[in-house]
């Protein structure tokens, strides 16, 4: 029976990435006590870390526990699309679109979302994250699409 | 003495230029602009206004980010004060006493309270931090490898005592942090590990790009999904001045936060929000009535913030002197040095003398000019905390993504800066929470390094970890750590500490 879910999916979260560490650093050459090679420490923390994972998973199997709350997956589903497209947009389409992209996008996770409000605090941040971090802190990022700054 | 005095004198003269006083102050606007916004802490604040000292060379720098963080810090203890939400744990307290005296109409004496208690505790905690740092730095120059692995596992150890949550989970997230902190080059060997075949992971992923996914994206992420209730105090401010008895009641609670602040800043895993905890809880237990506590008791407000500003100072030593960052701010704050290539340690004192006298002469001037700051613009602030968080975590989400674009102006880094935002959201979600996981991935690369030159100087003797003197109190220290949580009065004691404020 298994009452506390939270603890079974954190501790099989923890084997899997402990067991991640293990597989993957299988090929490191191990070395010795007295000269540890690049797969030595890695091993223990993998280890150790399915270890842990996977007491913290069996104490899951207890009768009382509190269920996971997940709400609706939308809201971070659209900030992290607007994340990523910032990600995209950014070396193409230069700082502002970029930047306006990200913040239009992602106000669309608020529950309370207005279109007009959400363009308009697009454009106002867009501008002003132009102006302090290129032209203001003289960072290297080109604003505009840096495609036409070759015309 | 006369030795700390010149020190000093260097570090004034090094604060004091007008560039400097610029950064400093620049620094605390900043910080208490973002930090006054509900629901932003200190660590998202300082990950978000990281790029803006890219450009800076590494003195001023440094002083921007300590202005950013006591602004920070500062700034979520008025959010607590007006609209009962903290930015972050450490002014949760803050709320019990501190909102009930401004829905007494006594708020602008709550604020007075806490700048003048935050001034002073700050004053004493930057003395602490000048007259410590260099007997520990002569210390830490003395431990060989095998202390400093024993000390990080002490620290770790802090870490994972003073975390929220089951202590297996909060375990698990150090281990989890230190095997994160091995992605990239191998230093001895050359050998790329865990980069899966992506270029872009050999050189490691930067502390900056996992705190800003961690502490910031996933913040948002875990905001948007229950709506923030509010109540602002929309009245204005009527007079700043705190009544004679007010006063009378404050003092002494303000001197013996500084105190229980100062010391418990120092410990590893300690720091600001375990500070206040502990002395609002102290403060209850000398008070002669302590029913009065949570209907607006100025002394609930004296302590709290008093301990949490002295903690914020004291927290720099073991990460000036040791290199050991004792909290997820501090961990934050080697990310920065890391950026300007300074590794944290006792050589920065010796290396760098100017660098590190100038950042503590200009903590004093920061506090300073914290006080004078925020209680004349107290009325800016109150108009800041009616913006509503649907206009506010967009313009977050733009500043956390420019901030890690211009680090290496590296799509990947948006996109692993994504990944941990993701991962976070998840272990929030799972009851595990991620301050332990940040130190343990600062700490993964020197405590793996320390090991390894440990183990080949005792020909692979792993009892040289026990047999040397001082590695063997530490490593004591941990297990008693660890064993004393395993017995249940102390446990439901420590429940009690994490729960009290939420309720």
């Amino acid at each position: 029976m298994i009452g506390a879910p939270k603890d079974l999916a954190a501790g099989l979260l923890f084997v899997g990435f402990g067991a991640v560490a293990i597989v993957a650093g299988s090929d490191y050459p191990m070395g010795t006590a007295a000269r540890m090679g690049p797969g030595y420490f890695p091993r223990i923390l993998g280890g150790l870390l399915v270890a842990l994972g996977a007491a913290i998973a069996l104490g899951a199997l207890r009768p009382n526990g509190t269920p996971i709350a997940f709400g609706s997956p939308m809201p971070a589903a659209i900030v992290l699309a607007a994340v990523v497209l910032f990600g995209v947009a950014a070396p193409l389409l230069g700082l502002v679109a970029a930047a306006f992209l990200v913040v239009a996008i992602s106000a669309r996770a608020s529950s309370e979302y207005r279109m007009k409000e959400s363009l308009i605090s697009g454009a106002v941040l867009a501008a002003a994250a132009a102006a302090i971090f290129v032209y203001g802190l003289g960072l290297q990022l080109a604003p505009w699409p840096p495609a036409l700054s070759g015309l | 003495m006369t030795e700390l005095f010149a020190n000093l004198a260097l570090g004034f003269g090094e604060a004091l230029s007008p560039a400097n006083l610029a950064y400093a102050f620049t620094g605390c606007l900043l910080g208490t602009l973002i930090g006054v916004l509900p629901g932003i802490g200190p660590v998202a604040t300082i990950a978000m206004l990281l790029p803006i000292t890219y450009s800076l060379q590494p003195t001023p720098a440094l002083i921007m980010l300590a202005g950013i963080y006591y602004g920070a810090q500062y700034g979520g203890s008025t959010t607590a004060i007006l609209v009962k939400l903290p930015g972050e744990a450490s002014s949760a307290v803050t709320c019990l006493d501190g909102y009930q005296m401004a829905r007494n109409g006594r708020a602008g004496a709550a604020l007075t309270i806490a700048a003048l208690g935050s001034l002073f505790a700050g004053c004493v905690g930057t003395l602490l931090l000048a007259a410590f740092a260099a007997p520990m730095a002569a210390l830490a120059l003395k431990f060989g490898p095998a202390e400093y692995f024993s000390l990080m596992v002490l620290g770790l150890v802090g870490a994972v005592v003073l975390a929220n949550g089951t202590i297996l989970k909060a375990v698990a997230m150090v281990v989890l942090g230190l095997l994160l902190g091995l992605v990239g080059t191998d230093v001895n060997s050359g050998l790329p590990r865990f980069s899966f075949g992506m270029p872009e992971l050999t050189d490691g992923i930067s502390t900056a790009i996992v705190a800003m996914g961690l502490f910031g994206f996933a913040e948002i992420l875990v905001n948007l999904e229950h709506r923030v209730e509010r109540t602002t105090l929309g009245r204005r401010i009527a007079s700043l001045m705190p009544s004679r008895e007010e006063v009378r009641r404050a003092v002494p609670a303000a001197l013996r936060g500084t105190m229980i602040g100062s010391l418990l800043g120092i410990l590893p895993g300690g720091g600001a929000m375990l500070a206040s905890f502990a002395a609002y809880g102290v403060e209850k237990k000398v008070s002669r009535r302590p029913e009065r506590f949570g209907t607006g008791a100025p002394e609930g407000v004296a302590a709290p913030e008093s301990a949490n500003n002295a903690a914020a100072q004291t927290s720099f030593i073991p990460l000036l002197t040791l290199g050991i960052p004792p909290n997820a701010v501090m961990a934050l704050m080697v990310g920065a040095m890391m950026i300007h290539s300074i590794q944290p340690g006792p050589q920065v004192m010796v290396s760098n003398p100017t660098l590190f006298w100038g950042l503590i002469a200009s903590m004093w001037i920061g506090n300073l000019m914290l006080v004078i700051l925020n209680l004349p613009l107290i009325a800016i602030w109150i108009r800041l905390l009616a913006v509503p968080y649907r206009l506010l975590y967009p313009a977050i989400l733009l500043f956390i993504c420019i901030g890690v674009y211009s680090l290496n102006n590296s799509t990947f880094d948006v996109y692993t800066m994504a990944f941990f935002g993701a991962l976070g959201y998840v272990l929030v979600k799972l009851d595990c929470e991620p301050a332990p996981m940040i130190l343990g991935y600062v700490l993964g690369p020197p405590m793996e390094e320390y090991l390894r030159r440990a183990m080949l100087l005792s020909h692979g003797d792993a009892t040289v970890f026990l047999t040397r003197p001082i590695s063997a109190a530490m490593l004591l220290a941990a297990a008693a750590l660890l064993l004393a949580l395993a017995l249940p009065a102390l446990r439901s004691r420590r429940d009690v500490v994490f729960a009290e404020p939420r309720a």
